[in-house]
Order: structure tokens, then C-alpha cells, then sequence
């Protein structure tokens, strides 16, 4: 039983970041939402695994361990927030930037041809510390 | 032991004589609409104050006691602020002060009528601050504490006219010397106090022997020494100091001449007893001193710049006082602190002097300058005395310390067979001192006077700013005929202090016979002559020379590590979310995986359980529908539909796994999610095809695999190992402590009700956040018009929706109510709610739903955090801490033992938050497209 649930842990977590290493948001957010599940279940795992032992006084001989459990479902609820708010990020980003790529600079080397009516400016680079540096006086 | 320790009050007065000073720093910036005289006047008084508190321990420190002070501070991190005034620091402390009520009066004359008295004078103050407390302090972490803040108060003068590039450069150019050497002090002083065991002052001076005799030992100095040859601008680290001469004249004269650059020295002094005395510190101290010696005094004599003369010479002086350490005999050490005491006088009359010169001239330029003393007759005789002593000319106080320099480099044998070295560059160094020291007051002050200066016609600056330099001079004068009255005392329990066994017997006399000392101090005389007299082609000898400015050197490094940095971070970070991304899981996954690479014990010896052949199909299903859902995830409905079905899958799992409440939360937040995804797609793509190439797709694959197989392995090797947990006191304490039996609940809304309150505040947070990142918007689905969806709330739905919404609630209800005790409880009572209202919304639309819930959501929210907080302060209230909770069991009928807690005030804040964010959350998001009323109306 561990080593299958060592496994879910494992694809949900390969599966998780291979989204989330996805050009465009909406795989990102599901890959987010794939690993929140192996990181549960691995914290929930933490507590070991137990059968017909819920952590409620008097309705079970054993107890699985509840601190886990707690953390866990806080977790839960934190992890809808959190994906609520990426997803209302990348809903205004598109609206925006009129495109859903993670990043700006979808003309380059790893996309084909862009989609039709994607803004195409480059992502501003900032200065770099050198040019900075000088205070526009001559150098020696 | 001749240290005793003094009575309580004066011990309280040692603290003030520091917090003045830091305390005052606040005066003149209030005082610097008052005006100027307000502003000069407020600075001032401090440091009167700490002056007049300073001598008032004069007896006690003359009779040989050492004042102390302490009081707790990070006791863990062995710092306390931890106060000593014995002879060393109190001679330190008096100069401090009193140049810098002499630098004070100046600057009030110097400074222009557009310059910030009050920012000038606040920094003045904290650098005045700064260096008592390097001084005075009498634990090592605190020394260095202060001996930061000199380099930044410094910094921040030398930068005082920030609108002048070259002030920007100096000052730049010193903190990055200073603070470079600084960290190097740190952590000399780390080192000590490893090797003594303790960061007290007294105890690492006691433990000399120990710390000499330790492996550590050339590290710690090494360390120590270019902390103190950092500050006191000793060769190769000197060049900062002329870049410093940016700074306004009155800080060049306290911070350039009489107190930061003799930080350094006094560290030295400091730490004589637990450092001195081996044959590396003779080699590197005064090795170093003798360069800096040489090379200040020689190129003193190359510079025009009055400043920069005086700064060189400055250089050379603390070489000299460095030397004198370093030569290790008590004799040299009484030495090297009258040469500090005299130093600092002339030094900082002189540059006095300089200020004057370029106010009433508007130039510093030696070339330029000439006969001044037809318009400057008084100014001239102060300089003159003043530069007599900075040369050595008998009856001046530079005359007696230089003559006992010379007479200690005779007896030095440092360097063994090369040890004439040491007096024969002594006597070069002396002879440049005495031509330069000519050069400044002759082309200054003699010679034909220039056209354009006589045209100019400059006249004595006002009478107060005379005043420093005539104490100054007056000072110089008085040590020089009397030295004995004037510092014989002080300078005993000052090498007393430094050298931690009594000084020397040591008698300071004009005249004490035609000596080596004094033959060395004519031939200096003779050389400084006849180097004087060759000066003008020992310039033109010198401007052939192929040196460059340091400046440009060091701005060079400064802006090719800039560019080499700059380079190094747009390759790394070049804008591309997704590679930092790929770099933050790849360095998340490294790192274990260097230090796991080679664990042998992946297996623990936890009995495996067996596996049940309904949990092996909800694992295959659960694998099954994540990968489906990546292999389809450029079809995002279909892929959201099996992502909705591993949710489920893991909500199985821990309902499977004991952990009921954990299911009911999954699956509620799931529906929840996935209603939200679904609407969040409406505004996105559909479909998206795959653009990325063949060999990205695999190195990702590859990637997620072995990041995914090294979690599974950290996984299986935590859970087939024996349990340790600190949860039997959950368990056991949950009836008697919490009331309740349901301990994960327990848990949640008491023993940690603080992190509850935390998640609850971040969700109200992220609500919030996405309520006002919607704000306003008004997006139209892609591909469809609005108003033109065919038939979007189909009958069945309405139908069955609407009487599941009272059903749904008394579940909520129930599930509320029996969460203490049974799986439920706030979280997901509040969910279930959240569920049966979003059902609401899909059925009957958002117009017919928000038209019969009034309700708006962010009071609820509000009320909700108000309550679970008032329920922890509540406790307060019986002197309880935060959220201790008290509870009595209340039987209801038909829903049978009621819990009734304060926990359940908090619980009902828990459950208003969850709905009232997760229906801001959905409810704003439908909206943002929602076709308007009208629209709807007419169908």
C-alpha cells in the first residue's frame, strides 16, 4: 500500500511539473493544482498510512496521527486561494497583454509562428549596473 | 591588578557620554528651520555635555581605574552593550569630542548658505556617536557594531554634496574599502571570540597567550589587521583617503586627520595585548606602516591640491604610528600614542587652515596660490606653527613624538640583518615630511603673490572660525614646550591600558642630548632642504612617471565587475518566466537529491501494509487521469474533466486512509475549483495546439520524471519508517483540553487556532485581492456574442437546483454543528454552503440568483475574521492567552450532544470566511461577462 501510494505521489508530481513547464497559463494552473495534490497527499503521508484508525476519540482503537490531517486541510483551502488568484492574474493578463503565454517573448526560438493578434514587443530588459554606473561622464 | 572599578553614577555617565552625541544627531535637523546659529548651537551642546561628563572622570582615570558599564543585550549572540573607559579609550574619546567641538564651530563658518546645516550637522553627530562607540566599547561584536556605522556615517559625508560626481565617487569609493574591511574585521572578531570563548572586551585581552598560541591565530590577524589598515588607510589600501578629500573641509579635518582613519590605530592599540608580540605581527605591521611611511611622505610632496597634500601626508603619519605598533616595545607604543594626540592637533588645524585658504580664494591649487600672507597675516602664522609641527621643528609638539620615532627605529630589529632598513626610510620619510611641510606654507603663504589674486584681494576669514585653529595651534604650542604637564599623565595610563601592564617610566624633555635621535631629526632637515630645492624637477621627474590615477583603476574594476555582473544575471535572468521556473524546480530537486544521492536506507523496517485490490484500481485510475490529463491538456476542457477526476481520486484517498474530514474538504474545495476553472475558461482558449519543439517536449518529460521518481523515493522512505510524532499529546488532550473529540478540528480551532486564524486572513486576503483585480473588468467570451447563448440554464437544472439549496444548507448546518465531536466543522460547513449557493448560480443564472441573495459578501467576510479574532482576544479578557477556549456539553434534541465552545464562535468565524471569500471569488468572476438584465429579461 505505500509503495502505491509512494507512486501516485511520484506522478502527481512528474505530471504536476510537467505542466507546470508549459508555455501557456491554463496547463501552468493545472499543473499547480496537480502538484498541490502530491504535496498533500505527501504531508498527509508524513502522518504514515492507516486504515479504520480516524483520529476521533472513541471511534477507533488506533488513531492515525491528526497533526498532519490539520495541516493538510488548511493546506487544501489555502491551495483554492492561491489557484483562485493565479487564475484571475492570467484572466487579466490575457486581457491585457491579449495573449496567454507565460511569458512575452512568444516569437522566439521555442514557439513557431505567434498566434494572430499577439502583441510582439520584447520583454524591456533593465539597465545593466555598468551603463549605470558612469553618471554619463566620459570614461577615463 | 591596578583596575578597580568606580561607583555607580559615573558608570550611567559613561553610557551618556555615547547615547549624547546618537541622541543629538535629531537636534539640528528639528533646529534647521530655526536657522543656522540654531541649528550650530543645538549641535553642539551634546557633545559640550559628553565633554564636560568626560572630564568629570578625569581623576578617576588618571588614578589608574577602569569605568564600566553593562547591560544585557543579545545574550544568545554573546553581544551586550558593554561600555569601558580606561586610559586608551578616554584619550580616543577626548579627542573625539574636542576636535569636534573645534570641527563644529568651523563647519558653522564653512558651510554655504545653500548647504543643509542640518543634514550636515545630524550626520556629524552620528558619526561623533559612531566613533565613541568604537572607542568605548567593551565587546567585540559591539565594536564592530560601531565601526560600521563610522563607515556609513562617513560615507554619507564624504557624499555630502551629492550633486558633485566626484563627492559620489570618494564616497563610494571609501565605503567600499572600509565596509570590504570591516567584514574582514567581523569576522577576526567572530575568530576571537571562538578562540576565547567569550566576546567580552577584558576577557579576550586577558587571553593573549591562548589566542597567540592557537592554530587560528595568523587567520584572526590577518583578519583584524585589514580591518585596521582599511580604516587608517595603510598601504596597499591608502587610496580611498584622497578620493575622500571630496568631502567639505570640516569633515575632512575630523573624519580624515583626527578620528576615523585613527580608528585603525586605536584598533592596533585595542588590541595590543591579545594580538601583539609575534614575530608576524612585527613583520606585517610594520612592514606595512614603513611603506605607507614612505610612499604617503613622497607623494605628498607630488600633490598640488592642498587637500591633497594634507591627505597624503595624513597617509604617511598613520604609517607611522602603524610602525610604531609594530615595533612592539613599550617604549614605541607610548610612542605611537603621542604622535596620535599630536597628529590629530596639527593635522586638523592644518586643514583648517586649508578651508580657510580655499573660502577666501576660491582654489586649493599650491600652483596657483602665493604671498597670501600679505592678506591672511594671522591665518598664515597659525598655518606656519601648525606645519612646523607636522614637520618636527623643535618646541612643537610634531618635534617630540618624531624624535622619539626616530630613536625607537634604531633599537628596532623586526627585520634582522635589514634592520637599518627601518630608521635609514625613517629619515627619507622625515626628510619629505619637512619639504612638503615647507612647500605649504612657503608657496602658500610667501613668494610673489599672483595678478589674479592680488585683483581678488582676500581678507581674514570671520573671527570665529579663527577660534579652532588658534586652540588648536595654542595646543601644539603648549605639549611641545611642556610635555610633560600637558600629557605626561595621560599618556602613562594610556600606555597602561594599551599595553595591560604599567607604562613605561618615561620622561618627555626638549632636549636630551645630541643623540641619534636628534642626528637623524638634522640629516631629515638637511635632505628636506635639498629636496625642496630640486622640487621643480622632481615634479616634472614625477609627471613623466606612467602612473594612473587610482581613481580610474578602481572605477575601472568597479565597472568591469558591473559588467561582468550585469552579463551574468541577463543570462540567467532574461525575462523568461518559464525558464525560472524550470531553474527553481531544478535547484528545489538538486539540491536534496547532491545530499540523498548516495543514501543506502531508502527501505525503513515499518511494516508494510497489504495492498486491497480496490485501493490498487483508485491508484490506477488517479495515475490514469493525471497522465491523460497531460497527454490532453491542449484540449483544456477535456483536460480539466480528468483533473476534476484525480481530485476526486485523492479525495478517496484520504477518505480510505483515516482521514475523514480531509475527504470532505477535498471534495468540496474540488467542486468548488472546478466550477471555478470551468467559468475561468470561458475567458481563455479553448483549445491551445502545441507549439513547443520535439526535443523541449522531452527534456521536460525527463525532467518531471526524475523529479517525480525522487519524491515517490522521499516518500516510500518516509512511510516505511516507524513513526515518531508529537501528536499523542493531540490525542490526549483533545476531550480534556479542547472538548472535543474530533481531534483534527480540535487542532484547528484550538490547540492551533493561531495558524487557523492565519489561513482564514489569507484567504479573506486572496478574495480581496481577486475582488479588485476584477474590479472593472468587462471581458466578452471569446468567439460569442453576448446575449445570444441559446437556452443557458437548462429546466432540468433550475428544477432541481432550487430545492437542493435548503437541503444543502441544514447539511452544512448539521455538519457545522457536529464538527467538533464527527468529521466537519467550519471549513467544510462553510464549503458545503459555498457548493449549494454556486449551484445556485449554475442553475438560475447570476442575475436571478443575486437578486434574491442580497447579501454582500465583504461585511461577511469582515465579520467573519472580526469574530474569530474577538473569540481569541475574548480569552485575554479572563487572563487566558490568545484563544485559549472553554467549552460545556449541551444536549439538543434530535441532533443530540451540542459541543458548545467558544472554539465554535471561532469555528463560525472560520465557516463565514470560507463562504463569504469563495462566493466573492466565483460571484465576481461570473459577473465580470454576465450578460445585463435586460438582456436577460427578454428571454
Amino acid at each position: 500500500m505505500e509503495l502505491l501510494m509512494a507512486v501516485s505521489i511520484g506522478v502527481l508530481t512528474a505530471c504536476g511539473i510537467y505542466l507546470m513547464l508549459r508555455a501557456r497559463t491554463f496547463p501552468v494552473v493545472m499543473g499547480l493544482m496537480m502538484l498541490g495534490y502530491a504535496v498533500n497527499l505527501f504531508l498527509f503521508s508524513m502522518g504514515r498510512l492507516a486504515t479504520e484508525a480516524p483520529a476521533v476519540i472513541g471511534r477507533a482503537e488506533t488513531h492515525a496521527d491528526p497533526l498532519p490531517q490539520a495541516l493538510v486541510l488548511t493546506a487544501i483551502v489555502i491551495g483554492f486561494a492561491m489557484t483562485a488568484y493565479v487564475v484571475i492574474l492570467i484572466i487579466r493578463g490575457r486581457k491585457t497583454l491579449e495573449h496567454d503565454y507565460v511569458d512575452d517573448r512568444v516569437n522566439e526560438r521555442d514557439h513557431g509562428v505567434a498566434e494572430q493578434g499577439l502583441s510582439k514587443r520584447a520583454v524591456p530588459m533593465p539597465p545593466t549596473p555598468a551603463s549605470a554606473e558612469t553618471d554619463g561622464e566620459p570614461r577615463p | 591588578m591596578l583596575l578597580g572599578i568606580s561607583h555607580r553614577e559615573s558608570m550611567l555617565n559613561i553610557l551618556w557620554i555615547l547615547l549624547l552625541p546618537l541622541l543629538g544627531a535629531c537636534l539640528p535637523l528639528m533646529a534647521a528651520r530655526l536657522g543656522r546659529a540654531w541649528c550650530a548651537g543645538l549641535t553642539v551642546l551634546p557633545v559640550l555635555v559628553a565633554l564636560a561628563l568626560l572630564l568629570g572622570t578625569a581623576p578617576a582615570i588618571l588614578a589608574g581605574q577602569v569605568l564600566q558599564f553593562e547591560l544585557p543585550w543579545l545574550g544568545q549572540l554573546g553581544l551586550a552593550l558593554a561600555l569601558r573607559v580606561d586610559g586608551l579609550s578616554w584619550l580616543f574619546a577626548l579627542l573625539i569630542l574636542g576636535i569636534g567641538v573645534l570641527v563644529i564651530l568651523y563647519a558653522h563658518y564653512y558651510l554655504d548658505k545653500n548647504d543643509s546645516g542640518g543634514r550636515f550637522f545630524a550626520l556629524l553627530l552620528l558619526f561623533m556617536g559612531a566613533m565613541l562607540g568604537v572607542v568605548l566599547s567593551d565587546n567585540l561584536l559591539l565594536l564592530v557594531l560601531f565601526w560600521e556605522l563610522t563607515s556609513i556615517s562617513s560615507f554619507l559625508l564624504i557624499g555630502y554634496w551629492y550633486q558633485d560626481s566626484g563627492a559620489r565617487k570618494g564616497a563610494r569609493m571609501a565605503l567600499a574599502v572600509t565596509g570590504a574591511g570591516g567584514l574582514a574585521l567581523l569576522a577576526g572578531m567572530l575568530l576571537l571570540g571562538h578562540i576565547v570563548g567569550s566576546y567580552a572586551l577584558g576577557d579576550v585581552l586577558a587571553a593573549g597567550d591562548q589566542i597567540r598560541a592557537h592554530a587560528l591565530y595568523p587567520l584572526v590577524l590577518v583578519l583584524v589587521l585589514l580591518g585596521a589598515f582599511t580604516k587608517s588607510a595603510q598601504f596597499p589600501f591608502h587610496f580611498w583617503l584622497p578620493h575622500a578629500m571630496s568631502a567639505p573641509t570640516p569633515v575632512s579635518a575630523y573624519l580624515h586627520s583626527a578620528t576615523m582613519v585613527k580608528a585603525g590605530v586605536f584598533l592596533l592599540a585595542r588590541f595590543h595585548p591579545a594580538l601583539a608580540g609575534t614575530e608576524m605581527w612585527g613583520l606585517l605591521v610594520t612592514g606595512v606602516g614603513l611603506a605607507t611611511l614612505l610612499l604617503g611622505a613622497m607623494t605628498a610632496m607630488f600633490r598640488h591640491d592642498l587637500k591633497g597634500l594634507l591627505a597624503f601626508s595624513t597617509i604617511s603619519h598613520l604609517g607611522l604610528i602603524t610602525l610604531l605598533f609594530g615595533l612592539n616595545t613599550p617604549m614605541a607604543t607610548v610612542a605611537a600614542l603621542f604622535h596620535i594626540v599630536n597628529h590629530a592637533t596639527f593635522k586638523a588645524s592644518l586643514f583648517m587652515a586649508a578651508g580657510i585658504i580655499d573660502h577666501e580664494t576660491g582654489t586649493r591649487d599650491m600652483r596657483l596660490l602665493g604671498g597670501l600672507r600679505r592678506y591672511l597675516p594671522y591665518t598664515a602664522v597659525l598655518a606656519t606653527i601648525a606645519a612646523g609641527a607636522m614637520a618636527g621643528v623643535p618646541l612643537l609638539n610634531g618635534f617630540l613624538s618624531k624624535e622619539m620615532f626616530f630613536a625607537e627605529t634604531v633599537q628596532a630589529r623586526v627585520f634582522g640583518t635589514w634592520h637599518l632598513l627601518v630608521p635609514v626610510i625613517a629619515v627619507i620619510a622625515g626628510g619629505f615630511s619637512i619639504a612638503y611641510s615647507l612647500r605649504f606654507i612657503r608657496d602658500v603663504f610667501f613668494r610673489a603673490t599672483p595678478n589674479w589674486l592680488e585683483k581678488k584681494a582676500p581678507h581674514e576669514p570671520p573671527r570665529y572660525m579663527r577660534v579652532p585653529v588658534e586652540v588648536l595651534v595654542v595646543l601644539c604650542l603648549a605639549v611641545g614646550i611642556v610635555p610633560m604637564f600637558m600629557v605626561g599623565g595621560l599618556l602613562s595610563v594610556a600606555a597602561t591600558a594599551t599595553l595591560g601592564e604599567p607604562a613605561p617610566a618615561f620622561d618627555l624633555v626638549i632636549w636630551h642630548g645630541f643623540d641619534t635621535a636628534l642626528q637623524m631629526s638634522l640629516v631629515a632637515m638637511v635632505l628636506g632642504l635639498v629636496i625642496y630645492h630640486f622640487r621643480r624637477r622632481l615634479h616634472a621627474w614625477h609627471e613623466r612617471l606612467p602612473l594612473r590615477d587610482v581613481r580610474f583603476v578602481f572605477e575601472a574594476a568597479i565597472q568591469g565587475l558591473g559588467r561582468v555582473s550585469g552579463r551574468l544575471a541577463n543570462s540567467v535572468v532574461n525575462g523568461s518566466l518559464q525558464r525560472y521556473m524550470l531553474l527553481l524546480l531544478m535547484m528545489a530537486f538538486l539540491l536534496p537529491a547532491s545530499a540523498l544521492w548516495a543514501w543506502p536506507h531508502w527501505t525503513g523496517s515499518r511494516a508494510l501494509m497489504p495492498v486491497d485490490p480496490v485501493t490498487a484500481v483508485g491508484v490506477f485510475i488517479l495515475c490514469a487521469s493525471a497522465i491523460g490529463t497531460v497527454m490532453t491538456h491542449h484540449y483544456r476542457l477535456a483536460a480539466l474533466v480528468q483533473l476534476s477526476a484525480v481530485g476526486l481520486m485523492v479525495a478517496l484517498a484520504f477518505a480510505r486512509f483515516s482521514a475523514p474530514d480531509l475527504a470532505l474538504t477535498q471534495i468540496s474545495v474540488e467542486i468548488v475549483t472546478i466550477v471555478f476553472l470551468m467559468l475561468a475558461l470561458y475567458f481563455l482558449p479553448q483549445y491551445a495546439g502545441n507549439r513547443s519543439s520535439r526535443g523541449r517536449l522531452i527534456r521536460d518529460a525527463g525532467i518531471a520524471s526524475v523529479v517525480g521518481a525522487g519524491v515517490a523515493a522521499l516518500a516510500w522512505a518516509v512511510m516505511t519508517r516507524p513513526l515518531e510524532s508529537i501528536s499523542g499529546f493531540f490525542l490526549e488532550q483533545s476531550v480534556p483540553g479542547g472538548g472535543g473529540t474530533n481531534v483534527v478540528n480540535v487542532i484547528l480551532v484550538d490547540f492551533r487556532g493561531f495558524d487557523t486564524f492565519g489561513e482564514i486572513t489569507v484567504l479573506a486576503l486572496a478574495a480581496i485581492g481577486i475582488y479588485s483585480l476584477l474590479d472593472g473588468l468587462r471581458i466578452d467570451a471569446p468567439g460569442r456574442p453576448p446575449g445570444q447563448l441559446i437556452n443557458p440554464h437548462p429546466m432540468i437544472m433550475t428544477v432541481v437546483s432550487r430545492p437542493m439549496l435548503p437541503i444543502a444548507l441544514a447539511v452544512a448546518l448539521y455538519i457545522f454543528l457536529r464538527g467538533h465531536n464527527l468529521p466537519g466543522g467550519g471549513f467544510i460547513a462553510g464549503l458545503i454552503t459555498a457548493v449549494a449557493l454556486i449551484l445556485q448560480f449554475v442553475g438560475n443564472g447570476v442575475n436571478w440568483t443575486q437578486d434574491r441573495m442580497r447579501m454582500r459578501y465583504h461585511p461577511v467576510l469582515a465579520s467573519g475574521l472580526l469574530l474569530a479574532l474577538a473569540t481569541g482576544v475574548g480569552s485575554w479578557v479572563f487572563g487566558y492567552p490568545f484563544l485559549t477556549s472553554a467549552h460545556t456539553h449541551v444536549h439538543v434534541p434530535l441532533i443530540g450532544d451540542v459541543e458548545l465552545a467558544t472554539a465554535m464562535l471561532f469555528d463560525l468565524g472560520v465557516y463565514l470566511v470560507v463562504v463569504s471569500a469563495t462566493l466573492l471569488i466565483i460571484g465576481k468572476l461570473g459577473s465580470i461577462s454576465a450578460v445585463p438584465k435586460s438582456t436577460e429579461a427578454s428571454h
